[in-house]
């Protein structure tokens, strides 16, 4: 199946559209009528065809609009990428990983010929191709993680392994969930999810770092993380706060179905051969509530999901204010009935 | 004025567990203002700590410069603030070998540009010892125009680059030596919270 | 752990003691790359026995044309160089596992200070090559105790900054004028016997180095002990382990098949939970703390041992 892209916005006058198909593979993100915190790591080797497991790195309709809105971001923002010294090499690791796979899997879309360190890019969705010496960064116009997260969707963070932790030293973090990548880059793991409450309580970090600094190079793993945002927006960022902040409050029950997106965190990570880094991947879906309930075993779980959610885990996913409209909107699609198990639409 | 006692936070706020001697070893020592007492109190607990230290003092105001330099350090110098300290501490950490200690009392603002410089000079971190005494104001980074402002002691602040009012977190950056403020009305612009003293 | 079926394509002496094996795919298709310090475990199948024993790659570790290993012979030992030395022939399939790195480079550092004592010398060997690249300071010591047991000399590039040093030459490492005046951001990763990596560790803490600084591998074979009992408390099965056979090998051989990766009580891939123990746990790994240790409640089979009345794990 050729894709077709999207021309659409994801700021501004919010085009931002998922096609019946895009619903369908949308990674609703509960497997049962509750949600908790957990170490929910399985390895990333493939899934269900057409779904967003399927490929190594997916490539949707949201492709182009979504590396057109990265630029705008960059363009104002220059900080929302930055690679501390050391981590060059892990940025080269990350960039033979990206294409090399994405030539593997959408050979219609992505070609990369090799000819010992010359080699050769093809991007056709982007209309980029690029000749370069591999590990020379002068031979591409920025550094090889911009210049490869330019062209990956998704947020793409690099962690070094040293002294039993991972360490947050370089990124492309455009689309995050409310956290900074200039304030937070040079953290190690316990730093950098220093905010999240409850967590560390529950030794969830503890395990997740213990898991993580055995990954094995072939043997990438991976989670779905959420939270919940106003409008199609992927640069919900700390830095833009002040200035997309009042959208959150213009939910109201008439448009809440429209304007309010469940947003998934497809995290992905890999360990990386020649820096013994880790790529953490962490791609962004966004589906409005008005598409969910029409997979109506979604419906009725997230209405239950989000009714039982401890409040302090709804105030820190930034949604508490707008709780109650999102329960009552989704209330009129749960009927009462089981949901089966699993993420999958029945 | 005592060593600060914090409230335990979050892990990414720093924890400053006082300065305990590590002999003779060659050491950098950089004390801001009460800081001086730090320094006063690592000496009478180990001489040999003054043997081969190189001592820069910020006086901020303090009268415990006599009694640092009376302290026989390998060498002593008293500068006006941290930028002017910050060309003489780093040729002394370039001039510096593994083996090197740092011990710095003071502020917290001053401690986290210390610790940020000697961790980029490639100083391990647990080759730093840091003593918390005197004013708890907070240096912070606004998130939005990333600009610093020194000396904050309530929440919320002002912003004194952007203007914006900025709640104070307890996330800290090592990196930069600053905790984190964020917009406190960006939401529902102009409510803003009664302003408080920030606690320690 | 994932591994692949390779064909030893060379077998090169390169001491009295020690050879080199060169692993290639049987159909000549790329290795997956790795960075300097890793190791890969290599399956033999002895008779009976399984063997699995972790060998850091000495190789260029972004040659994908093949694996290099070098094996010291240790005719005390449990059989597994043994096997490599004696049995193993040009064009066999050997199951090898992906490289990992439990020793690698800290990237930040402003100069490498490699200290290598015997054939602790392999990880800094692939080191060499990734330093060269990314042309960073360095500076080799590699301490023997006779010119012959320097099985790697031919290997090491000839540069003022890689020093050799012969105990019986009379020329022995002095770790205090090596460690000394050596400039801040200098990592120091030290690999060999035990004692050279305390001897390493103390003079570091004499001359006020800090711990974050001190990096160390001591390839750990599963020592020999008295056999003991162990009830694995899903199935209420009991298995013994033999004197001279690991926990992690007798739960293999009685078909229980637990994760691991290094083999070598460092990574942590192993541990395992322990439901009852009457007795104590000899525990030999450096994954465990002090506190984990001493509860009882926490074994890792790849190299600890038990002695006394009971033993029952979560398996």
């Amino acid at each position: 199946m050729t894709l077709r892209f999207n021309d659409e916005t994801f700021r501004g006058d919010y085009t931002f559209r998922n096609s019946p198909q895009a619903v369908r593979r949308f990674p609703f993100p509960f497997d049962q009528d509750s949600y908790m915190y957990s170490v929910n790591l399985e390895l990333h080797k493939g899934g269900r065809a057409g779904s967003v497991f399927e490929n190594r790195f997916d490539v949707d309709e949201h492709y182009v609009a979504e590396m057109r809105d990265r630029e705008i971001t960059l363009a104002e923002d220059p900080l929302r990428c930055q690679s501390l010294p050391h981590m060059e090499l892990a940025g080269w690791d990350f960039l033979e990983l990206v294409m090399t796979t994405k030539a593997e899997d959408y050979p219609d879309l992505f070609t990369l010929h090799r000819d010992g360190d010359r080699w050769h890019w093809i991007n056709r969705p982007l209309n980029i191709e690029q000749r370069f010496t591999f590990l020379d960064a002068t031979t591409l116009p920025c550094g090889p993680m911009e210049y490869i997260t330019r062209q990956t969707q998704g947020d793409h963070a690099l962690l070094d392994q040293r002294d039993g932790n991972l360490w947050m030293d370089a990124g492309m973090i455009t689309s995050q969930a409310d956290w900074s990548l200039d304030f937070d880059i040079g953290m190690n793991f316990f730093e950098w999810h220093a905010p999240v409450p409850k967590a560390h309580e529950m030794g969830v970090f503890q395990r997740a770092l213990k898991f993580l600094l055995n990954l094995q190079q072939g043997a990438p793993v991976r989670r779905l993380n959420w939270t919940m945002t106003v409008n199609p927006r992927l640069d919900t960022s700390p830095e833009n706060y002040h200035k997309w902040g009042p959208e959150k409050r213009t939910i109201t029950p008439g448009n809440v179905g429209e304007k309010q997106f469940l947003r998934v965190e497809l995290q992905t990570l890999w360990r990386l051969p020649r820096s013994n880094a880790i790529a953490f991947p962490i791609r962004c879906y966004l589906c409005s509530l008005e598409d969910i309930v029409t997979v109506p075993k979604w419906g009725r779980r997230l209405h239950r999901v989000l009714r039982d959610l401890p409040e302090e885990l709804a105030t820190y996913k930034g949604f508490a204010v707008n709780r109650p409209m999102i329960v009552d909107y989704l209330a009129q699609f749960d009927d009462g009935a089981e949901t089966s198990p699993g993420i999958f639409p029945d | 004025m005592p060593r600060t006692e914090f409230t335990p936070s979050i892990p990414s706020r720093p924890v400053y567990s006082g300065l305990s001697s590590h002999g003779s070893s060659s050491a950098l020592m950089l004390a801001e203002g009460e800081g001086a007492e730090a320094i006063l109190d690592l000496a009478a607990q180990d001489a040999a700590v003054m043997d081969r230290a190189h001592l820069i003092f910020i006086p901020a105001g303090t009268g415990h410069g006599p009694a640092l330099r009376a302290l026989g350090a390998k060498s002593y110098v008293e500068v006006p603030g941290f930028a002017t300290a910050l060309d003489r501490y780093r040729k002394a950490l370039a001039d510096a070998h593994m083996g090197t200690r740092l011990y710095v009392a003071g502020s917290e603002g001053m401690i986290g540009q210390a610790v940020a410089e000697a961790l980029a000079a490639g100083l391990p971190a647990d080759a730093i010892e840091t003593e918390h005494r005197g004013g708890i104001a907070r240096r912070m980074q606004c998130v939005h125009c990333k600009g610093i402002t020194e000396g904050v002691t309530t929440d919320p602040f002002l912003c004194a680059h952007c203007g914006l009012t900025l709640f104070v977190r307890d996330h800290y950056s090592r990196r930069l030596g600053a905790f984190q403020g964020v917009c406190v009305d960006a939401e529902t612009p102009g409510d803003v919270p009664a302003v408080q003293e920030i606690k320690p | 752990m994932i591994t692949q079926m390779l064909r030893v394509a060379a077998i090169t002496p390169l001491s009295s003691y020690v050879t080199r094996f060169r692993f290639e795919h049987p159909e000549g298709a790329a290795l997956p790359v790795f960075s300097g310090g890793a190791h890969v475990v290599v399956e033999m199948p002895d008779g009976a026995v399984l063997r699995r024993n972790s060998y850091s790659l000495i190789s260029d570790p972004v040659d994908s044309s093949g694996y290099e290993i070098a094996v010291r012979r240790e005719d005390a030992g449990r059989g597994g160089s043994r096997y490599m030395h004696s049995r193993l022939r040009l064009g066999d399939l050997l199951r090898v596992t992906v490289p990992v790195n439990l020793f690698s480079l800290d990237l930040r550092a402003k100069r490498h200070l490699m200290i290598a004592g015997g054939i602790g010398i392999t990880p800094f060997l692939a080191q060499l090559k990734q330093i060269a690249r990314l042309h960073a300071p360095f500076e080799l010591h590699y301490a023997v105790r006779s010119r012959d047991e320097a099985a790697a000399l031919p290997l090491l590039p000839d540069l003022p900054q890689v020093h050799l040093h012969v105990s019986d030459e009379g020329n022995r490492m002095d770790l205090g004028a090596v460690l000394a005046g050596q400039p801040l951001g200098t990592h120091v990763y030290t690999c060999g016997p035990e004692g050279l990596i305390d001897a390493v560790a103390e003079t570091a803490a004499r001359l006020g180095w800090p711990k974050g600084a001190l990096h160390s591998e001591a390839f750990l074979s599963p020592p020999p002990g008295a056999p003991f009992d162990v009830t694995l408390a899903r199935s209420g099965r009991k298995i013994t382990v033999g004197p001279h056979q690991s926990l992690l090998e007798a739960l293999e051989a009685a078909g229980v098949q637990p994760d691991w990766s290094c083999r070598g009580g460092a990574c942590g891939r192993c541990e395992t939970a322990v439901i009852r123990c009457d007795g104590h746990i000899e525990h030999h790994d450096h994954w465990l703390n002090d506190a984990e240790k001493a509860s009882q409640t926490r074994i890792m089979p790849c190299v600890s041992r038990f002695s006394g009345a009971d033993l029952a794990l979560d398996l």
